[in-house]
């Protein structure tokens, strides 16, 4: 890891100001668990780390008429163990329950969660996010993409959203807060992630002097849940797929959904398409496979990852499934 | 005094520190440099509020370690496990992945486990760090290592510091835990032998009988 100077400011203001306005000279540290790996990598060399853990009111969850507030460094575990988050939202219980690993939670904050870098090997070995070879050839497209995007991937990112915990959090309709120097903005969470064009371009919505402040969620009370993923191994490692489904039915009825699929897209990909295919509809075997169909008709896997379009169709379909039965599968 | 209000400045705009210079350059190759320079923190102005800017040489720490004091000059970069482990001679935490992907380097903070590798030195100063040395007392072994050592739960050993210290919180936490408790709570722990089946009994054994 190369030499940095460290500084741990005690409000935004001055974490935002200490930030500076161009990219890559500081970076913002918060639980560390993905920001010190990219450096002992040398993926990311920042002159200045900011520590904003002494913020404190960055820290803790609250509940108002708007909904559950999720102050930005909140940790994973204490998320987890949070009495309202198992009550109100128990399919993102499930999504903290079954990400990274108990150490990792305990450090891992879900402002940094949001911001987490792709795990695209090519990345994390220092080839860019849009990684090319010296005469300009795409190196993802015809080399090991066997865990790249299989939608919205026709650019040159083709690296995948690494956040199991997002595909849910849009699913229940949550917002994220940001503060920066002029002042504080709030976006649908799904808006907040874009899709890199240019080599770097970042690929979230995160200004450098910006900082990620909170997550509100939308009660819940009407709304059955569901988080799934695939992984290879049980627990402990990057899935292959991943599904977050909030229905609300009038009757035993659809009345609306929100499916919102992950590790498929270089963003969190929500799918109107099954949306659609669901609304109006009762939930049984098929109307939730043809909902999952309909999600992945347009995928258009690489030379190495078409088995993912079927992982992806397999966890829609039983997250759909789950949520229908109350959140159990 | 340096005011760096509202992003006018830039740690790379700073004509303290011009992209990387000869000094950085030999920390990274690891040379060392003739005298080693410890510096208090810089201050500066930040929104209006001084600030302390530590590094990037070597600063003043102080850590409570295993319920003693601890104290070292260190750079900001270094991690809470090469302290340890480098400083204090500390080497239980072991360091296999350095990237918070094995948990060999498991230790308490503030009695939560945590990966000493994907820390900082200076953020862990002024918490409560346990280490596995802090387990045997007297020369007594804690009851997860007896149970470690009764269910054969060790083959090479590199991967059982971090274990022990896992399991001793996951029983602080759930005293009581069925099968897929202990499954999901260790699943932040590898082992290459594949001492797993050990481990799980080596966890019920303490279980039952109440540590
Ligand atoms: C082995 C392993 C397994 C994992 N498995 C999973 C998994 O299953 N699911 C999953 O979702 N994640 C997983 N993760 C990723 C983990 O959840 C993230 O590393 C963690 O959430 C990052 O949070 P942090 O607080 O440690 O962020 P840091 O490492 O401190 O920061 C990460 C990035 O976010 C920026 N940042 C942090 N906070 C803010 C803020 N408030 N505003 C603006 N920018 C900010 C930092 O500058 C940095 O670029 C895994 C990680 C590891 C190492
Ligand atoms: S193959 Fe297995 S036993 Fe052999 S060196 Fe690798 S990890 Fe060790
Ligand atoms: S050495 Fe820290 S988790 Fe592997
Ligand atoms: S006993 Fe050898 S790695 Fe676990």
């Amino acid at each position: 890891m190369r030499p940095f100077e460290y500084v741990s400011p005690n409000t935004r203001s001055q974490a935002i100001s200490l930030l500076g306005a161009s990219r890559g000279n500081a970076e913002i540290l918060a639980g560390g668990t993905d920001l010190l790996t990219l450096m002992k990598d040398d993926v990311v060399a920042p002159k200045r780390l900011i520590n904003i853990k002494g913020i404190n009111d960055l820290h803790g969850v609250s509940s108002n008429a708007q909904g559950f507030h999720i102050g930005a460094l909140t940790t994973l575990g204490d998320l987890a163990d949070d009495a309202t988050v198992r009550q109100n939202y128990p399919a993102l219980a499930e999504a903290l329950a079954e990400a990274a690993s108990p150490q990792i939670r305990n450090l891992a904050t879900l402002g940094g969660n949001l911001c987490q870098r792709p795990r695209c090997w090519y990345f994390r070995n220092g080839f860019g996010l849009l990684p090319k070879n010296e005469t300009g050839k795409e190196l993802v497209a015809e080399g090991e993409n066997r865990y790249h995007a299989i939608l919205g991937n026709e650019g040159p990112a083709k690296f995948v959203s690494p956040s199991t915990l997002v595909p849910i959090l849009v699913a229940y309709g949550a917002k994220i807060r940001l503060e920066g120097p002029k002042g504080k903005r709030e976006l649908p969470l799904e808006k907040f992630f874009v899709i890199p064009k240019n080599e770097g371009e970042r690929e979230h919505d995160l200004r450098p002097n910006e900082i990620v402040t909170e997550v509100v969620i939308p009660p819940a009370s009407d709304v059955r849940a569901a988080h799934y993923e695939i992984r290879q191994k049980e627990i402990f490692d990057w899935p292959l797929a991943v599904a977050g489904v909030a229905l609300k039915m009038r009757g035993s009825n659809v009345q609306s959904a929100r499916i919102v699929m992950g590790y498929v897209a270089p963003v969190p990909w929500p799918s109107p398409e099954a949306e659609q295919a669901l609304v109006g509809q009762p939930i049984n075997k098929d109307t939730a496979q043809r909902a999952a169909e309909a999600a992945l008709t347009n995928a258009k896997p690489l030379s190495h990852n078409a088995y993912k379009v079927q992982l992806a169709r397999v966890a829609l379909r039983r997250a759909i499934l789950k949520a229908a039965s109350g959140g159990v599968s | 005094m340096r005011d760096e209000d509202e992003n006018q400045k830039n740690p790379n705009d700073s004509p303290e520190s011009p992209g990387v210079s000869r000094r950085d350059f030999l920390k990274i190759s690891g040379i060392s440099v003739a005298v080693p320079l410890v510096a208090g923190p810089r201050v500066i102005k930040a929104a209006g509020q001084e600030v302390r800017v530590y590094g990037p040489g070597k600063v003043p720490m102080e850590f409570a370690i295993n319920g003693k004091n601890y104290k070292a000059n260190l750079e900001p970069r270094v991690t809470l496990l090469d302290a340890l482990r480098d400083e204090f001679e500390l080497t239980g935490a072991k360091r296999v992945c350095d990237r918070a992907e094995c948990g060999a380097c498991t230790v308490l903070v503030d009695n939560k486990p945590v990966y000493a590798c994907a820390m900082l030195a200076i953020e862990a100063q002024h918490k409560a760090i346990t280490t596995v040395e802090s387990l045997t007392r007297d020369g007594k072994l804690h009851p997860i290592q007896q149970a470690f050592v009764d269910n054969d739960a060790s083959q090479c050993g590199f991967c059982t510091p971090g274990f022990v210290v896992a399991c001793k919180a996951f029983l602080d936490k759930h005293p009581h835990p069925t099968p897929e408790d202990i499954r999901r709570g260790l699943s932040g722990n590898l082992c290459r032998c594949g001492t797993y089946a050990g481990i799980r009994k080596a966890i019920a054994q303490v279980a039952q009988k109440g540590a």
